[in-house]
């Protein structure tokens, strides 16, 4: 009997000779430096789909390091000024450029999204936060992103800029699958757009990993809104990481039922649990499919009781 | 994919070198100028081996290329000693204390606590702990290595105290 095999990873993609020093290292590529959004936008146009931004390098370095992505061109857009955070009207606008360790020492951002804040102060270790960008992070579009967890819960918006100008993306419309997100080939993100932390809206964040800057197993993030005369939730929204091919939105269906409510926390640990009953989360070297689906329910239940007592609700306990 | 040519200020010192833009900064500070204090370790930015200070902050030197760090300050290890090579005071606490053992992690681990020490002056070991969770250690099992950090912190804190009287 004769077996016949498929053509070998390096039939499909050959490999250049490895170095003498043995270590594995990124193929060659053209380097172009920028200074605005519309030479990105031009050289990304010029290059085609060959070509890949590098913003803080954090996820796309250790990608081609590894070889799981050959671009032919890297268009490194931080010699763009990226500018500060700031309030327009009822929200926070954050430069896309902005990077982790920014976030973390902005005031405009712990009083304009303390979610954000808590989530950034999760994310990787502090070379990684020293680098990266929020939006290298979207535009990599990873599973588990920290980020992708808030943009979600928050119901915010990405501005993204290409050759017909501006648009807006909304957080749900902009994860599509596995690393893949809905910015076009030729188009780049240029900021961030989150509604403002105010009074009688509460947020919380609880990821568990397993190490400190690993990448999460599960993470949520939950941003919940009291009437304003009550007690009672007039809306509530999660963000999930970690169950699924990129992060979602907890069950809208679950999470709705509680407006109206002052919640019990038996409340919240049925819909915790329905929001985890929604997700179909997969086995993979870091944990199991159905663990992390428990853990969905327990980290949910803690974050939207955290999130109603931070919006001055209470949660009862009969 | 042409080679040109790049001016790094490393440890105050400006150096020239030709560089492909796919050399990393760690491919050219170790294999090209020499510097064993910068160290191959994961290639992912996990592991801190590699680290070095980009204008006084921590970052990977394996996920740079060198051809984005020209005119920016480069710090390694080797950038603290002090006249005649005379160790850094948080080396002799590492010395000290045993925060040290196999080395191959402590070039990253100090730098990184020393940037933290410029930022914080007096941290608690909580924040020393999140601060160096990025810097794999395979031998101290790390207590050690804060005690060491904990120990010059003290020690800077007293000469401090003792310069103002």
């Amino acid at each position: 009997m004769t077996v016949t095999f498929g053509p070998t990873v390096d039939e499909l993609a050959p490999r250049p000779p490895a170095p003498e020093n043995g270590r594995r290292r990124d193929a060659a590529f053209e380097y172009v430096r920028v200074g605005s959004y519309d030479e990105a936008v031009e050289a990304l146009e010029h290059y085609g789909a060959r070509a890949k931004v590098l913003a803080g390098g954090q996820s796309l370095v250790p990608m081609m390091n590894l070889r799981l992505v050959r671009p032919g061109v890297l268009i490194d857009i931080n010699g763009i000024d990226a500018g500060q955070p700031y309030f327009e009207l009822d929200r926070l606008v954050l430069p896309a450029m902005t990077r982790y360790c920014e976030v973390l020492a902005s005031p405009t951002v712990s009083a304009g999204s303390p979610l954000l804040a808590a989530a950034v102060s999760r994310v990787g270790n502090v070379r990684v936060r020293n680098r990266g960008t929020l939006g290298g992070s979207l535009a990599q579009g990873e599973a588990t992103a920290e980020l992708g967890a808030v943009m979600l819960a928050l119901g915010s918006e990405i501005i993204v800029y290409g050759p017909r100008g501006y648009r807006t993306i909304a957080a749900e419309d902009f994860f599509l699958g596995y690393l893949t997100t809905s910015l076009q080939p030729e188009e780049v993100i240029t900021g961030l757009c989150l509604p403002l932390a105010r009074p009688r809206r509460g947020w919380s964040f609880h990821e568990m990993s397993r190490r400190s800057g690993s990448s999460a197993i599960v993470g949520v993030a939950a941003n919940v809104e009291l009437a304003p005369d009550g007690g009672e939730i007039s809306s509530a929204r999660l963000g999930l990481i970690g169950v699924a091919d990129r992060p979602v939105v907890g069950s809208f269906e679950a999470v709705s039922s509680l407006e109206g409510e002052v919640p019990t926390l038996a409340q919240l640990d049925a819909v915790a649990f329905a929001v985890a009953a929604a997700t179909c989360p997969v086995d993979d070297v870091q944990a199991s499919g159905s663990y992390r689906r428990r853990m969905v329910r327990v980290l949910a239940r803690r974050a939207l009781n955290e999130a109603v007592l931070r919006a001055g609700g209470r949660v009862g306990t009969a | 994919m042409t080679p040109q040519q790049v001016t790094l200020r490393v440890n105050g010192v400006l150096r020239d070198v030709l560089v492909a833009p796919s050399d990393t900064l760690l491919d050219v500070l170790h294999d090209r100028l020499g510097l064993k204090d910068v160290r191959y370790g994961c290639g992912e930015g996990v592991c801190g081996t590699c680290t070095v200070l980009l204008d006084g902050d921590p970052v990977s030197s394996c996920l740079m290329y060198a051809v984005q760090v020209e005119e920016r300050e480069i710090v390694t290890l080797l950038g603290l000693l002090g006249e005649d090579e005379a160790l850094h005071p948080l080396q002799e606490a590492f010395l000290r204390l045993g925060g040290s053992q196999c080395g191959f992690c402590t070039p990253g681990v100090i730098l990184t606590a020393y940037s933290l020490a410029e930022r914080t002056p007096r941290p608690s070991r909580d924040q020393i702990r999140y601060e160096l969770g990025g810097s794999l250690c395979r031998c101290t099992g790390y207590t050690k290595i804060f005690d060491a950090i904990e120990s010059y912190l003290e020690d800077r804190a007293c000469i401090e105290e003792q310069a103002l009287n």
